[in-house]
């Protein structure tokens, strides 16, 4: 192949120092969830909006009073925040990949071993972790504001509905590599934070959708909230799932999941 | 030790590289050795980033080929063979300067040691300092840093000092040159002639997408502009003169005589064995001079013009 093969010379040969997995390691999923904690904005919208809205509305005395499945309406809001918070945060982690194509990082990081499906491992890995720390965050204040006492026993349901609203919240990390792929900006998250407001009201996430008008209704039930939200308050509720919200949160992750890699593919050929 | 087995560090062929309508490489063919230090001179629009970039695999050559070491680019970058320092290479702002280094580093699966490689660049001392708060001087220093983790055979810089001032340029210039002490081979793009002039042994000179010159620094000094050969000569016969081969033109001024050449050698030869010619002085005319001829849009394009002595 090259000259190589007939070098007479006595040239060790180098070790081979090729990695192309070593990108997903401590070093790096420590520094950019640092990264994340330093970003004031992300922080807020993440951590603190969430707890703050399940203080203001999950918090009434009336709403404890009020028996709501296995539990009551206070926890009710409390799994509807944390899955706010879950996917603010995860597509805010997603959304990384925006800043960091607009700052030119992508391209420093093309001239190391890491691969491109590591580097997207490592947003998705990062965008988790920081959803795991929403839902911890608003599921300790859900118990350091007395909400736990209403489970009446039930602790696999406090897991169940944690554990649910983290995963579900994948869908929304994807849609954050999505729109981080679609637009390389430095401002992506302002953007981000409507939506997510809009995409929350037409889930239901806010406001119960059985009191808006059927029309909304209808187009309600299309949109990528609807069917998490449906099934992360499932255990609490009890009774059956429908078959269609699992449809709607794995269609909506397989379409933003699409999306991004369609987006990231271009984006390599590109430059 | 024979010179034809080892492998080079560089070998372009017949690299050509097309945006859309615009040919910004031409047909580029080239090798370089290991160990050296080779200057890609040109004016903005010259090719040199375009050229880099497919050395360096971060786009693909519209035709020809690349190897590295005798590998694919990709290849040579993963198993930390080659590294980079580039102009458009973007760093996190809100990491700190040793973040960055250690986040790099822990890509890479044999690392030099974080504090070391900071150390080189000289940015120990700002080693909590967050990327954003760096000035574009000490940036660049850890683009260098980073560039040494791998500790790669062959460095890239892609015009390493733009927008430094003249005190950030020499003391980056110090550190780069205390490393390719270490025989490391280096390649770096400027537009900045003296850069070329005091840190290059070799200058490729590139115009339109094409190699113009290559060769040392006097080298090509001499292709563009010749060199003047100076003497002391009492009585001297200007018509006689002008016949020595190699010579352009004569000047007389009382005892001294001037003559342009393009072989300098042999005007010098001939003023030293047939004349009385003492106090001989050959002086090449300043590289900036070779750059203007071979590079403005007066001078051919087209054809590639190979100083003497270079492979």
């Amino acid at each position: 192949m090259t000259a190589q093969s007939v070098q007479p010379a006595p040239v060790q040969p180098p070790p081979p120092r090729s990695a192309p997995w070593r990108g997903i390691n401590p070093t790096v999923l420590r520094l950019e969830i640092r990264r994340l904690l330093r970003n004031r904005r992300t922080v807020i919208f993440a951590l603190i909006v969430p707890v703050v809205l399940f203080l203001f509305v999950g918090t009434n005395k009336a709403y404890a009073r009020l028996p709501d499945g296995h539990g009551n309406v206070s926890l009710f809001l409390l799994v509807s925040m944390a899955l706010y918070g879950a996917a603010l945060a995860t597509t805010a982690g997603g959304a990384m990949v925006s800043l960091e194509r607009a700052q030119g990082w992508s391209r420093q990081l093309r001239l190391t071993p890491l691969g491109p499906v590591s580097y997207i491992l490592i947003k998705t890995i990062t965008a988790m972790i920081l959803g795991l720390s929403s839902v911890i965050a608003v599921f300790v204040i859900g118990r350091l504001t007395g909400v736990p006492e209403a489970y009446h026993g039930y602790t696999y349901l406090w897991f169940a509905s944690a554990a649910s609203v983290w995963v579900g919240s994948l869908v929304f990390a994807a849609l954050g590599l999505f729109i981080g792929y679609l637009l390389p900006s430095e401002n992506v998250m302002q953007f981000l934070g409507l939506v997510m407001a809009a995409l929350s009201f037409a889930g239901g996430l806010f406001f119960p959708l059985n009191r808006a008008a059927s029309v909304l209704q209808d187009i309600a039930k299309w949109t990528p909230m609807y069917g998490l939200n449906q099934l992360v308050h499932a255990p609490l509720l009890g009774g059956t799932i429908d078959i269609m919200w699992v449809v709607n949160a794995v269609a909506w992750f397989g379409i933003f999941t699409a999306g991004a890699v369609y987006l990231f593919r271009r984006d390599t050929a590109r430059v | 030790m024979s010179e034809m087995s080892v492998t080079n560090a560089i070998e372009l062929a017949g690299l050509h590289k097309n945006f859309k309508e615009v040919r910004a490489v031409r047909g580029m063919t080239l090798s370089i050795a290991p160990g050296e230090i080779v200057a890609l001179l040109g004016p903005n629009g010259a090719g040199k980033t375009t050229t880099i970039d497919m050395i360096l695999g971060l786009s693909q050559p519209s035709s020809g080929s690349v190897s590295v070491y005798g590998m694919q680019p990709r290849q040579a970058i993963d198993s930390g063979r080659v590294s980079a320092v580039l102009q458009t290479g973007g760093l996190l702002k809100d990491l700190t300067i040793e973040e960055t280094a250690r986040y790099t580093a822990s890509l890479f699966a044999q690392p030099r040691p974080v504090e070391e490689v900071l150390k080189r660049a000289g940015i120990s001392g700002i080693a909590d300092r967050r990327v954003g708060k760096a000035s574009g001087g000490e940036q660049q220093r850890l683009r260098f840093a980073m560039a040494l983790l791998p500790d790669p055979d062959l460095l890239i810089l892609d015009e390493p000092t733009t927008g430094m001032d003249v005190e950030g340029r020499r003391a980056f210039w110090a550190s780069i040159r205390q490393d390719a002490d270490r025989g490391r081979t280096v390649l770096f793009a400027t537009h900045y002639l003296e850069e070329a002039d005091s840190y290059a042994g070799r200058i490729i000179l590139l115009r339109h997408g094409l190699v113009v010159a290559d060769g040392t620094s006097s080298e090509v000094k001499a292709l563009a502009a010749g060199r003047t050969v100076r003497a002391t000569l009492p009585n001297a016969d200007e018509a006689e003169l002008a016949r020595i081969p190699g010579a352009e033109s004569v000047e007389v001024r009382g005892d001294t005589v001037l003559i342009h050449a393009s072989d300098s050698d042999s005007v010098a030869k001939y003023l030293l064995t047939r004349t009385s010619a003492t106090n001989l002085e050959i002086t090449a005319r300043a590289l900036e001079d070779a750059f203007i001829a071979l590079t403005s849009d007066a001078a051919p394009a087209g054809e590639t013009a190979n100083a003497g002595g270079v492979q």
